[in-house]
């Protein structure tokens, strides 16, 4: 019996360590260790054993039992792993297949660029504040010091819907708006779409966005609007940026000045970008002009302000390296794309 | 403005590089916006004497030249001009030269004849006859004056100026002159600015007997001055002044007409010449033009005037459009004997008002138009005839006629340094502010600053403070930080839009930017039937064209545009949309007209059709927490496919339904307008109503405890009936436990039979305090089926 046992045990190890495929290893586990199988009918054959024998040989039974269950569950184990891993096998696909994009719109480069304009104005204390695109002659030319016949008009041609009511040429009559209904301390800027009488060309639009500032409180000075639109400048484009005023006339500011930046693209050296000047014209700004204070109610012997005003345009194309201004109103969406990808943005 | 650098150094001796004077003028005020020098163009032109000439031995029209450049051996230069006979001075283009039009000079041989150059015409130099009148249009320029053989001929012609050219700002008409802006100069480098006082004229007669002036318009005619010549000796100027008027971008005429530019150029002062003989009845009055009067000015144009228009007439009507243009008769001619000469100061908003009713603008015109000095007038009118008689042009006749009845004084201003020191940001020591003031004309005495007449810009503390600045240098000053508080937040209306386009960029749409004006005919190619209110637009009085004339009352055409735009660059889908502004007539044309803010979008290709447009519509819905919404079917209103349009009506918090816009699909009809061949989607919606129809901050809800149970229902019904009003009637049947519904099937087949259709809904149901049964869900499906069964609908057998 003791031979019958150890010759199961040989045979049974050999075959289960063999076994190929659950069904195999499952025939096997019935054919040893089943209620029919070969080692249940061994330990049948237990009565006739002389009760010396009979302790020994059970013990050697179970001790067989035992690893051959063992060995049915380590084959099983084994051959459920090879099972998954030719699964796996089977399931491998080109990982370098492009990716199913979510769908996502994007914003037009106009937009992305306002925004930012935006967040550093509104860092510095300026509200943003918006108005009617129509305006009032009144409040576009007259209380701005540019009475009916005053010859600064020609700089901005100026589309008419009525004698008194026109498409306004910029966005200071929201300057006025401001000045009327609210008491210094006055910080804000006015972004907004503006009309002049000029053909569209790859710099021009008889249309275009335009970004107008304006502060006025007891002692601002002319070096605090240099201050200003300096940190503007290197918020926008970066703390290296270098700013250069020179003296101009507006006739709502007095003094006033125009601003250049150094050049983003060469950084002041001369370049095609800058015809070679090193300095690109981007801003027209000055101390508000006491007449215009006054036209608003608010005297000038207490209060002081600046205003300035840059086109929208003109940094977006700028930023963006855009060589036309006609492709932001063209709206091809594969020029769109192109400001929605590459980079962070604001 | 165009200056000839030597000619204002003759007022103010500044020496330094052209680059150098062009960068500190600008930062001093002076906008340079560039500079040339002609002979820069120019290289290796020098001057030749022709000292032997003989025919070509194989050419009937070819000469060749000796030609004597001051070194040992002459050049040989064969020539196709026929004006040379010999000892002639030239310019000689020798081998290597370049000319002013890029052409560039090789040695060579013309028909065998060797040729080492070439000899040069006016305008192979970039010249006219009017700037060299004794030169000949097609032959070779002949120098009139000695010049040293082998010297360059670009000194010797004066192409070697230096010419600056100025962006003049309109309040310094000033500046539009040599002298205004040698003043400026002057000051910038630190020189002595040389006046020149024209002497009194003295001449024989005396100009009453005549001549008469009178001015009837005195509001917009400030000073008249007039003086004459007789005995008129017409000639070309001699050449240092036809060289700067040229150099100025003036063109010589002959010397009077020469001396009325020049000094205008010089003085800033617009002239006028007139011919004696064509003032009819001697007698000259400055009025407003009468009814129905008319005049053909210089340039050969009639012109109809208008009664608030000057002119200065003589007894039988307009000679002249005050400070605009003369007539045609008022100009000076070779058989001019006696001339008039006019100096005056017109009103500078009367000049401009006619000259834009004209449309004719004219040197004069922008002059008078920015508010000249009347004191001008006068000195101007003493150069002009000191001129006269430095070019012996003609005889002066004596005095002057000048009717100026209130000189203008110049006028003081206190000088505060704290003042201009407070706006400025700056602590400069008054004499810095006199020091700079001082060589830009004004006096300062006891604390007054007297203004010079010339600067009609200067009237208050600012306008001194912009000097000091200037002189000081903008960007010697300091920059400061704004000081105070800086408080600042979006309103709650910019975070909202922001919120919009957030979303819908989120949903794959494109933001866009279109212009805000069209042409009519965008209503037409949208379809809007004639009697739409939308045709009601606001005009635009002066348009480009009819196409830009109109201020859109619905941006569906400009999205549509997009569109089309898109679809004719071939690409496969387009999903747009554009914060836009649209437009309406106010309620009276005195008041500023209504503009709205819409969101406009628009979409073709795959995955863009009804429903995927209407479910951006429901997403941007849900995101501003509209409470309550409806839709209702539209028949599209012409723009839209009759069958597939719906008008969005949202509930406002605390009040009313409104309708917020529509949405549906582009009927075919106006996709053949835009030539677009796929099916778009398009929506119009209000982000003014949107806004109002917001929520407010989401608030949480506890998550559920309890299970829910899920019901499906297939439900068959007739086709017309609205799968809105099942979902209401599901809804209100089912109560608080109806969690909630969604539709995840629609059939039409014929299975189900003609003019059928299946809706089929899942609902989850759930009650927050306790968990359902199955018997609690059935006794809710059966409550639901017997809503459903009043309206024609049940369970699909």
């Amino acid at each position: 019996m003791k031979n019958q046992l150890e010759k199961i045990r040989a045979e049974a190890a050999g075959l289960i360590a063999a076994a190929e495929g659950e069904q195999t290893l499952d025939a096997l586990r019935v054919r040893f260790l089943g209620k029919k199988g070969e080692l249940t009918a061994i330990l049948k054959q237990m009565g006739g054993l002389s009760t010396e024998e009979r302790p020994f040989v059970g013990a050697l039974a179970n001790e067989v039992r035992g690893e051959l269950e063992q060995a049915v569950a380590a084959r099983a184990g084994a051959l459920a792993a090879s099972a998954q891993a030719r699964r796996l096998a089977a399931e491998t696909i080109d990982v370098t297949l492009p990716g199913k994009k979510p769908v996502l719109g994007g914003r037009h480069p106009r937009g992305i660029v306002l925004d930012e304009l935006k967040t550093i104005f509104l860092g510095m204390g300026f509200s943003v504040a918006t108005g009617p695109e129509i305006e009032y002659d009144k409040y576009n030319f007259e209380m701005l010091n540019m009475p009916k016949s005053h010859p600064s008009r020609d700089t901005q041609d100026t589309f008419y819907v009525t004698e008194n009511i026109l498409l306004r040429t910029q966005t200071s009559g929201m300057q006025i708006r401001t000045m009327l209904s609210q008491k210094p301390p006055i910080r804000i800027i006015c972004p907004g779409r503006v009309y002049r009488a000029d053909a569209a060309d790859a710099t021009h639009s008889p249309i275009f966005n335009q970004i107008e500032g304006l502060a006025v409180d007891r002692g601002i000075t002319f070096t605090d609007m240099k201050g200003t639109l300096d940190l503007f400048f290197k918020q926008l484009y970066g703390p290296e940026t270098k700013t250069r005023f020179r003296p101009h006339h507006f006739a709502y500011t007095e003094p006033s000045a125009e601003m250049d930046m150094s050049c983003y693209k060469c950084g002041g050296k001369g370049c095609p970008m800058c015809k070679g000047e090193g300095w690109i014209e981007i801003l027209g700004c000055g101390m508000v002009h006491p007449k215009v204070l006054e036209n608003c109610g608010i005297n000038p012997e207490i209060y002081s302000g600046f205003a300035f005003g840059a086109g929208l345009e003109r940094i977006t194309l700028m930023r963006y390296a855009i060589d036309d201004m006609r492709l932001l109103y063209d709206n091809d969406l594969r020029f769109l794309r192109q400001f929605n990808e590459g980079g962070m943005q604001p | 403005m165009k200056l000839p650098v030597s000619w204002a150094q003759s007022y103010a001796p500044f020496a330094c590089p052209p680059a150098e004077f062009a960068a500190k003028m600008t930062m001093s005020g002076s906008k340079v916006e560039g500079w040339e020098r002609e002979s820069d163009r120019m290289e290796n032109v020098v001057v030749g004497r022709i000292d032997a000439i003989e025919r070509h031995p194989d050419s009937d029209h070819l000469w060749v030249c000796q030609v004597n450049i001051g070194a040992a051996e002459t050049i040989q230069i064969v020539t196709g001009a026929q004006n040379l006979k010999g000892g002639e001075l030239c310019p000689a283009a020798l081998h290597g030269a370049k000319l002013p039009n890029g052409m560039e000079i090789r040695k060579g041989k013309l028909r065998g004849v060797e040729s080492n150059g070439m000899l040069c015409s006016l305008g192979e130099l970039g010249l006219t006859v009017h700037d060299y009148p004794a030169a000949t249009e097609d032959g070779i320029l002949v120098l009139e004056e000695d010049a040293p053989l082998g010297a360059n001929a670009a000194e010797a012609l004066g192409m070697d100026e230096v010419v600056v050219e100025f962006e003049i700002t309109p309040n310094r008409p000033d500046c539009l002159s040599v002298r205004g802006l040698a003043r400026e100069a002057a000051a910038t480098f630190g020189v002595t600015f040389k006046d020149h006082v024209p002497p009194q004229p003295t001449g024989q007669g005396d100009i009453n007997t005549h001549l008469s002036v009178k001015v009837e318009a005195a509001d917009t005619c400030l000073r008249y001055a007039a003086a004459m010549v007789e005995n008129v000796r017409i000639a070309p100027s001699p050449r240092w002044l036809r060289q700067r008027l040229r150099h100025a971008g003036v063109r010589p005429i002959n010397n009077i007409v020469d001396i009325t530019n020049y000094v205008m150029l010089e003085y800033g002062q617009p002239m006028h010449a007139f011919d004696y003989a064509y003032v009819n009845g001697a007698k000259i009055t400055v009025r407003r033009a009468k009814a129905g009067e008319a005049i053909v000015t210089l340039d050969g144009v009639s012109r109809p005037l208008g009664e608030d228009m000057m002119v200065i007439a003589d007894e039988k009507g307009p000679i002249a459009v005050a400070g605009v243009m003369g007539g045609e008769f008022s100009g000076v001619y070779d058989t001019t004997q006696k001339v008039v000469f006019e100096s005056a100061a017109f009103h500078g908003p009367s000049v401009r008002a006619t000259s834009r009713k004209l449309g004719l603008r004219t040197e004069s015109s922008t002059r008078f138009e920015k508010g000249l000095d009347p004191s001008l007038a006068g000195d101007a009118l003493r150069r002009a005839l000191e001129l006269v008689v430095e070019l012996d042009a003609g005889d002066l006749v004596g005095g002057l006629l000048d009717d100026y009845p209130a000189p203008r004084q110049p006028h003081t201003l206190p000088l505060q340094a704290d003042k201009i020191n407070k706006l400025l940001g700056t602590a400069l020591p008054e004499q810095r502010m006199i020091d700079i003031l001082l060589p830009l004309g004004f006096a300062v005495q006891d604390g007054q600053i007297t203004v010079p007449t010339s600067r009609t810009d200067v009237t208050r503390d600012c306008d001194i403070a912009e000097e000091v600045a200037r002189f000081v240098g903008y960007n010697t000053l300091p920059s400061t930080i704004l000081g105070g508080p800086a408080q600042a937040m979006p309103t709650e209306r910019q975070r909202f839009e922001s919120h919009c386009i957030d979303i819908l960029v989120a949903c794959g749409l494109w933001q866009c930017e279109t212009f805000s004006f069209y042409s009519p005919k965008s209503f037409d190619a949208i379809c809007l039937p004639q009697n739409s209110p939308l045709r009601n637009a606001v005009k635009i009085m002066n348009p480009f064209g009819e196409d830009t004339s109109l201020m859109r009352t619905t941006a569906l055409p400009s999205l549509l545009e997009v569109v089309a735009r898109n679809w004719a660059a071939r690409a496969a889908a387009c999903a747009v949309f554009e914060q836009a502004t649209e437009y309406h007539p106010g309620p009276s044309t005195d008041e500023l007209p209504i503009e709205n803010q819409q969101l406009v979008m628009a979409a073709y290709g795959e995955g863009w059709d009804y429903l995927a447009l209407k479910g951006v519509a429901e997403t941007l819905l849900a995101a501003a927490g509209v409470a309550a919404w409806e839709l209702r079917r539209a028949d599209g209103g012409g723009s839209f496919h009759p069958g597939r349009c719906a008008e969005i009506f949202v509930q406002i918090p605390g009040g009313s339904l409104e309708k917020l816009g529509v949405l549906g699909e582009v009927h075919p009809a106006v996709n053949e307008n835009y030539d677009i061949k796929a099916r778009v989607v398009a929506a119009n919606l209000s982000l003014d109503i949107l806004f109002r129809a917001r929520g407010g901050t989401p608030q949480s809800k506890p998550l559920p405890k309890f299970p829910a149970l899920t019901r499906d229902l297939a439900l068959a019904m007739n086709e017309e009936v609205p799968a809105a009003n099942v979902a209401a009637a599901i809804r209100a049947a089912g109560g608080a436990r109806l969690e909630s519904l969604a539709l995840f099937d629609v059939y039409t087949g014929e299975k189900l039979g003609e003019g059928r259709k299946s809706l089929a809904y899942s609902l989850v149901l759930r009650d927050s305090k306790t968990t359902l049964t199955d018997a609690d869900a059935d006794a809710i499906v059966a409550k639901v089926l017997k809503k459903l069964a009043g309206m024609g609908v049940a369970l699909r057998s």
